[in-house]
């Protein structure tokens, strides 16, 4: 599963990756995960909040942090 | 005493917490909280704990709030509008809008790119970081109402102001093409819940303050340095009420300084109390906010210099003028 986290560099972004990461490991899925900090590359997701979560190109949840159990649902 | 007065000495003031600290600094660490030291203990502990409660439980609620107003709604409420109310609404939406510059950036693309003037959104651009609900009520905490009401509304108004001779210059060309290129689709809205609105607004205030309590902490020390510290005759030298380059040196001396208005509060409070005048101090605190060094950086990436030199002249310029207004009628607040 290709995985991007769309921020700035901010502590949510971290913590939003964080709990990707942990989650994935949960599902035992394997994923990709790339974070993207360059503005106009967030842009192009039409992301206006971040932190972003980016699914196979898909923008699943912007300007918050869900919790592990809510990202575990949106990987499997 | 009225029940207002009693809830604002109460929850605002926090009247009773400097009691407790009076307490504990002269029964506990055996200090005199007349002399000197002790003083500056007392203020320090004070003033911490009091920007600490008011920090968590304001972020809380205006966090609460802003999980209504998403940007593709405001960037949608303001599309709707034109003219002066449209400016109006979007310095308005500065003030709920997130904390940090970080986050108004992309903001500022999204509108711009639904072809929002810019005369709007340099009006938000403006208002987000100068005026924002916690630091309202802060103003009212450590100085009183008025003062806050009259912070609000000159924001407000500079932001408009700004906005305005921004889009009067026709400025669109200055910002960067990709901005402007590729439009962004409008992504679904997702509905939240009681309970994830809930974790939304305690996210926030973990968020905001991890990222500034280190500012309130330097910043109340400092407070402290220069209320206990400092000769009142050095300060007023520098910058004192009837010199009247201290409107134009606080404001210089707060482009370059980055810290939350949480920060830069309790400095203001102090140097008013030295006697400097409520606009300089305002005015510092107006540019070390709304102005620093980061916040350029970021803005770079988006605009061109004439549009970035523009922003910073005029919001400056700004800031002046209102240290100027607030030192004029002074006494009209105390």
């Amino acid at each position: 599963m290709e995985i991007k986290i769309l921020g700035s560099g901010c502590q949510k972004c971290i913590k939003l990756a964080e709990a990707t990461e942990q989650a994935a490991k949960e599902l035992g899925i394997e994923i990709n995960l790339e974070k993207v900090t360059d503005i106009e590359k967030i842009m192009s997701y039409s992301v206006m909040s971040t932190p972003a979560l980016v699914v196979d190109g898909v923008v699943k949840i912007k300007g918050r942090v869900p919790s592990k159990d809510e990202i575990k649902k949106i990987l499997s | 005493m009225n029940i207002f007065n009693w809830l604002n000495s109460i929850l605002l003031k926090m009247d009773w917490l400097s009691h407790l600290v009076k307490i504990f600094t002269e029964q506990v660490l055996q200090l005199d909280s007349k002399e000197r030291f002790g003083a500056s203990v007392h203020f320090f502990i004070y003033d911490v704990i009091k920007i600490f409660i008011l920090l968590s439980v304001l972020i809380f609620f205006i966090s609460w709030v802003q999980s209504f107003f998403p940007p593709e709604r405001t960037k949608k409420i303001l599309g709707n509008m034109s003219g002066l109310k449209a400016k109006i609404v979007g310095a308005l939406m500065g003030t709920i809008t997130p904390f940090c510059s970080c986050s108004s950036i992309p903001l500022f693309i999204g509108f711009t790119n639904a072809g929002l003037p810019v005369a709007v959104t340099f009006s938000f651009l403006i208002s987000s970081p100068l005026v924002d609900l916690a630091s309202v009520i802060l103003l009212a905490s450590i100085f009183n109402w008025p003062i806050a009401l009259a912070y609000v509304i000159t924001g407000i108004v500079m932001a408009v102001i700004g906005g305005s001779i921004i889009g009067q210059a026709k400025m669109e060309r200055y910002i960067e093409d990709f901005v402007l290129k590729n439009k962004m689709e409008d992504l679904e809205q997702e509905e939240l819940s009681i309970k994830e609105r809930t974790q939304f607004a305690v996210d926030q205030v973990k968020d905001v303050f991890q990222r500034v309590w280190i500012y309130v902490v330097i910043g109340v020390g400092i407070g402290a340095t220069i209320h206990n510290w400092i000769p009142e005759d050095v300060i007023s030298a520098l910058i004192g009420k009837d010199k009247w380059w201290s409107v134009i040196v606080a404001t210089i001396m707060g482009v370059p300084m980055y810290a939350d208005i949480f920060g830069t509060l309790p400095i203001a409070e102090a140097l008013v109390k030295k006697g400097v005048g409520l606009g300089t101090a305002l005015a510092f605190m107006m540019s070390v906010t709304a102005l620093s060094l980061p916040s350029i950086v970021m803005l770079k990436k988006v605009v061109k210099m004439p549009l970035l030199v523009m922003f910073i002249g005029i919001t400056s310029t700004g800031i002046i003028i209102i240290g100027y207004l607030f030192n004029t009628f002074d006494y009209l607040f105390f």
